[in-house]
């Protein structure tokens, strides 16, 4: 094999909450290293590094990705949302307030992937019930709470946006 | 960890990307979901010098049907089989197995062909591949050849795709009048690994005592590959589906697969989970249509 003895870098341009930002970077670079070190996005966390916990989640094209599992040359092009996004929609606010509400989190290293997860479900399955919460959050791990705060929390959230009072609760 | 070193460049269309494996051999590794290569160049389990990034060639991509084929490009992301109206009429297997498959964030990635291209014999695309009876397309400079799928997996991790060829596409004949088909899987967790998994399809007839043709039993993560159990399949089909019958079966099924034993599982345990999915699918696949 002949790997190479420098580290070959390319241009990457990407639309990262809602702003253009073009680094030079390693190829072989992940998602989740580019936001926290070349876009000084520190919310989403690096867990496990090879796709298991979830703690790197972001949004990639509007689609729930593993940061690590995903070069940020990949993401080219693309338009990246991580969990500090400097406008969050009235569903983001939401579970984040949820997730205070039920002691959702204790050491909070989960959270951000947790969140991103969650806020994908929330808008794609707006009937889900318990049981397709936990499945779909089931590739976020959490080490602290056991997961029934954090089921709690977006159940609160998919009920309250099924009874329509989800913006209002955010504006007031 | 993180990955070693390579160089990346993005394939402009599947002519780029043949030329690329051809200039570059085995330094080269294709790129598509990633969503296997780049766990295990986090892990270092391999060091390739460049990634061959045809996640761009959208005309891999997409599920359409001609006549009685579905046709799944090699690109297609697993969450678009999953909620993909055109499988879930014809190749209900599929559909019932993509929810196994990992988590969402994965399936929003991985790709089809890349699944079926890398054949762990414990995913579940290539035993529906070979129980649906499918053909795969490659693609390599002297044009497209297609290879059945019973020709198609060879061994762990392991096909009949020559490494100067790209897996361009699936074609499955679709679900006939009278045909059934049933998916699943046993794992320790939601989106692990399955222990023990099996796509099943059949041809029904009769409610009580039922008779089934065509049927084909693939179980994946017992082997080398995803295996058909032609033994027990015999058995099932000599006649009416009795409880006797049933018996005989699981029977053959033990004594035709030889599973490595895992860290959890021993083989004998592997065995008795597959004999339990086989008798499910079977009431699955015999259970009157609603």
């Amino acid at each position: 094999m002949n790997t190479p003895l420098d580290t070959p870098r390319t241009r990457v341009q990407v639309e990262v909450n809602g702003s253009t930002v073009v680094r030079d970077v390693e190829c072989r670079k992940h998602l989740v290293d580019f936001l926290r070190e070349d876009c000084g996005l520190k919310g989403s966390h690096l867990g496990c590094e090879h796709g298991v916990c979830g703690a790197c989640t972001v949004r990639l094209d509007g689609q729930a990705v593993r940061g690590c599992l995903v070069l940020a040359a990949q993401a080219r092009g693309g338009r990246v949302e991580t969990v500090e996004t400097a406008t969050p929609g009235p569903r983001l606010k939401a579970l984040q307030d949820a997730f205070v509400e039920h002691n959702a989190l204790q050491c909070g290293y989960c959270t951000p992937g947790m969140l991103m997860a969650a806020l994908d479900l929330v808008e794609r399955r707006p009937d889900a019930d318990r049981e397709q919460v936990r499945v779909w959050i089931s590739g976020n791990y959490c080490r602290c709470t056991g997961y029934h705060a954090i089921v709690d929390a977006v159940c609160t959230v998919l009920e309250r946006q099924r009874a329509g009072t989800l913006g209002e609760e955010v504006q007031a | 960890m993180k990955s070693p070193a390579f160089d990346y460049i993005r394939a402009t269309s599947p002519q780029h990307a043949l030329a690329l494996l051809a200039e570059h051999g085995d330094d080269a590794h294709l790129l598509a979901g990633g969503q296997t290569l780049l766990a295990t160049l986090n892990l270092r389990l391999s060091q390739p010098a460049l990634l061959v990034d045809i996640g761009a060639l959208t005309q891999l991509a997409g599920i359409t049907v001609s006549g009685s084929t579905l046709r799944i490009g090699a690109l297609t992301r697993h969450v678009e089989v999953e909620e993909s109206p055109l499988v879930a009429r014809h190749a209900p297997l599929l559909a019932q197995a993509a929810p196994h498959i990992a988590h969402r964030a994965i399936r929003n990635r991985g790709t089809f062909g890349g699944a079926v291209a890398y054949a762990d014999p414990a995913a579940e695309w290539p035993a529906c591949v070979l129980a649906l009876n499918a053909t795969l397309v490659l693609l390599g400079a002297a044009g497209e050849r297609r290879v059945a799928a019973a020709d198609f997996f060879r061994g762990v991790y392991t096909t009949a795709r020559r490494s100067d060829e790209l897996l361009v596409a699936c074609e499955f004949p679709v679900i006939g009048a009278g045909e059934r088909h049933h998916f699943s899987e046993l794992a320790r967790r939601q989106g692990d690994y399955a222990i023990a998994g099996l796509a099943a399809c059949a041809r029904v007839q009769g409610g009580a005592a039922a008779r089934l043709g065509d049927l084909r039993l693939v179980f994946l993560s017992l082997g080398d590959r995803p295996l058909r159990a032609r033994a027990a399949e015999a058995v099932l089909q000599a006649g009416a589906l009795t409880p006797e019958r049933i018996a005989e079966a699981d029977a053959a099924l033990r004594a035709e697969l030889d599973p490595f034993a895992d860290i959890t599982h021993s083989a004998a345990a592997k065995k008795q989970l597959a004999a339990t999915l086989m008798r499910r699918a079977l009431s699955a696949l015999c259970k009157e249509a609603p």
